[in-house]
């Protein structure tokens, strides 16, 4: 009998979506466990008292929370490629990039979305700042991690895919040619590396399939976007569509 | 033998100290740049550009920023008097831990400190909640490492100096023997260390610096 291994996630967080692709680097089998955040389980409850959130990594019986420790833990548990880099200065880097993505770049973009007025006039700024400082990391390399993807692609994931409808939605241009040229590549290199291909079948990540037709789902996402305060899960139905071919393909092929 | 280590730091901060702490167990000499935050200099804009922040550790000329990565970069690089525990869910933990430190603990401490009346109240009852987990994590140890000072222990080194400090300038108990004996020991412990005594910042200088820090926050509720 070998290691159990569980993942308790949602299909539309990028903490998740980051800790599944770094499974599947390392070749990691798992059971993967959907939540409900609007009506939490008694067991996530239990396994992340303190946060209440998604992903939580079980192995062998012990939790692990917070994406990026779930990472480095599945890194030094497991054998197999190295997620981070050898080179303690390198990944020392790694470490300060992913903190910097997940503290500088990633809470202005929800805030530019969700907030009205000159907050939100203001976390445009702070995210166009980010974005900046983004740019000027991936000057001159395909991916973050050189010529192949590394831990920080992998955590910037919802910059490639995410960025493009968070636009569409609020009809603020972030990522313009002008500015970035250098990260729109990246956002085309990363969809188009086979391996996140596989994972997210998607043809053309910046297509208009990402987007929810006319319909029902257009109308909670109108509504979830105008809620005060908005409702994050009303924007991710909507957004990342509840149709099959955004969901992970493994929910059904769960193994034994 | 020279390591070529720089540290770019303030006189007062918190989490250069943790820098300080991790560098003196390993027992390696380094050199200190104190910086005046509000006249920073060419050097410390050069090598923390997204931040410009201290602490920042320069190794053979290449700077590391962000005091927890900094220690995690001191242990991989120094192996002796191992700061970080053996066992990848153990790591994990102490990571945690240090994580609830910086997201909640020290959050909930600053705002008992900077509030007043029912705020205070309820910020109190929040920051002892937070402090109940770290009680329980000490239970049966002397430091958050076990027997010796470790990664947590000087991600929350903070706590053994500044707690008294703030509690002293707000007239408060924040951590009281009865209630958290096990915090208190190892406070108690951690600041008793000869290695982590010598660093201590001035305490009347402390005791002027965050007085001056909670003025604003006092007038405002006024």
């Amino acid at each position: 009998m070998g290691d159990e291994v569980k993942l308790h996630g949602t299909w539309f967080s990028p903490f998740v979506t980051r800790v599944q692709i770094v499974l599947k680097l390392k070749g990691v089998e798992y059971e993967y466990v959907e939540e409900d955040l609007k009506n939490k389980s008694p067991l996530l409850l239990k396994i992340n008292p303190i946060y209440e959130k998604v992903p939580v990594l079980i192995h062998n019986g012990n939790p692990i929370v917070e994406s990026l420790i779930v990472i480095e833990y599945i890194d030094e548990a497991f054998s197999g490629p190295s997620i981070l880099p050898k080179d303690p200065y390198e990944r020392s880097k790694a470490r300060f990039w992913t903190k910097f993505l997940d503290d500088k770049g990633m809470p202005p973009l929800w805030k530019a979305c969700w907030s009205k007025g000159e907050e939100r006039e203001k976390a445009k700024e702070e995210a166009l700042e980010s974005l900046k400082i983004l740019e000027n990391e991936i000057k001159g390399k395909k991916f973050f991690g050189g010529n192949k993807i590394g831990i920080l692609d992998v955590t910037a994931d919802f910059f490639a895919y995410g960025i493009p409808i968070l636009e569409e939605l609020t009809k603020i241009k972030l990522l313009t040619e002008d500015e970035f040229p250098c990260l729109l590549k990246w956002v085309t290199n990363y969809c188009n590396d086979p391996f996140v291909k596989e994972y997210f079948p998607v043809d053309d990540p910046l297509a208009k399939e990402y987007f929810p037709p006319k319909g029902p789902l257009s109308a909670s996402y109108k509504v979830g976007l105008h809620q005060s305060p908005p409702h994050k899960h009303a924007f991710y139905g909507a957004a990342f569509l509840e149709s099959q071919n955004r969901r992970p393909k493994y929910i059904s092929d769960i193994p034994e | 033998m020279a390591e070529e280590l720089k540290l770019f730091r303030s006189w007062s901060s918190p989490y250069a100290l943790r820098v300080v702490h991790a560098l003196k167990i390993k027992g390696l000499e380094f050199e200190t740049v104190v910086e005046d935050l509000k006249n920073k200099s060419a050097s410390l804009l050069e090598y923390n550009p997204t931040y410009k922040k201290v602490p920042i550790l320069v190794h053979k000329g290449r700077p590391i920023c962000e005091s927890l990565v900094i220690l995690e970069y001191i242990d991989e690089t120094w192996k002796q008097s191992p700061l970080l525990p053996q066992n990848p869910y153990d790591r994990a933990m102490a990571r945690f831990w240090a994580k609830f430190g910086e997201d909640k603990v020290f959050p909930s401490i600053w705002s008992v400190f900077v509030s007043q009346g029912k705020d205070q109240e309820g910020a109190m009852a929040q920051a002892a909640g937070n402090l109940k987990y770290l009680e329980e994590q000490l239970k049966g140890k002397k430091f958050f490492g076990g027997e010796s000072i470790g990664y947590l222990d000087i991600a929350f080194g903070w706590m053994a100096n500044l707690i008294s400090i703030l509690e002293e300038i707000a007239d408060l108990k924040l951590i009281d023997a009865e209630t958290f004996p096990c915090l208190s020991a190892w406070m108690n412990n951690f600041a008793d260390d000869p290695v982590i005594k010598e660093c201590w910042p001035p305490r009347d200088k402390m005791i002027e610096k965050f007085k001056a820090m909670r003025e604003p926050y006092l007038k405002q509720g006024a």
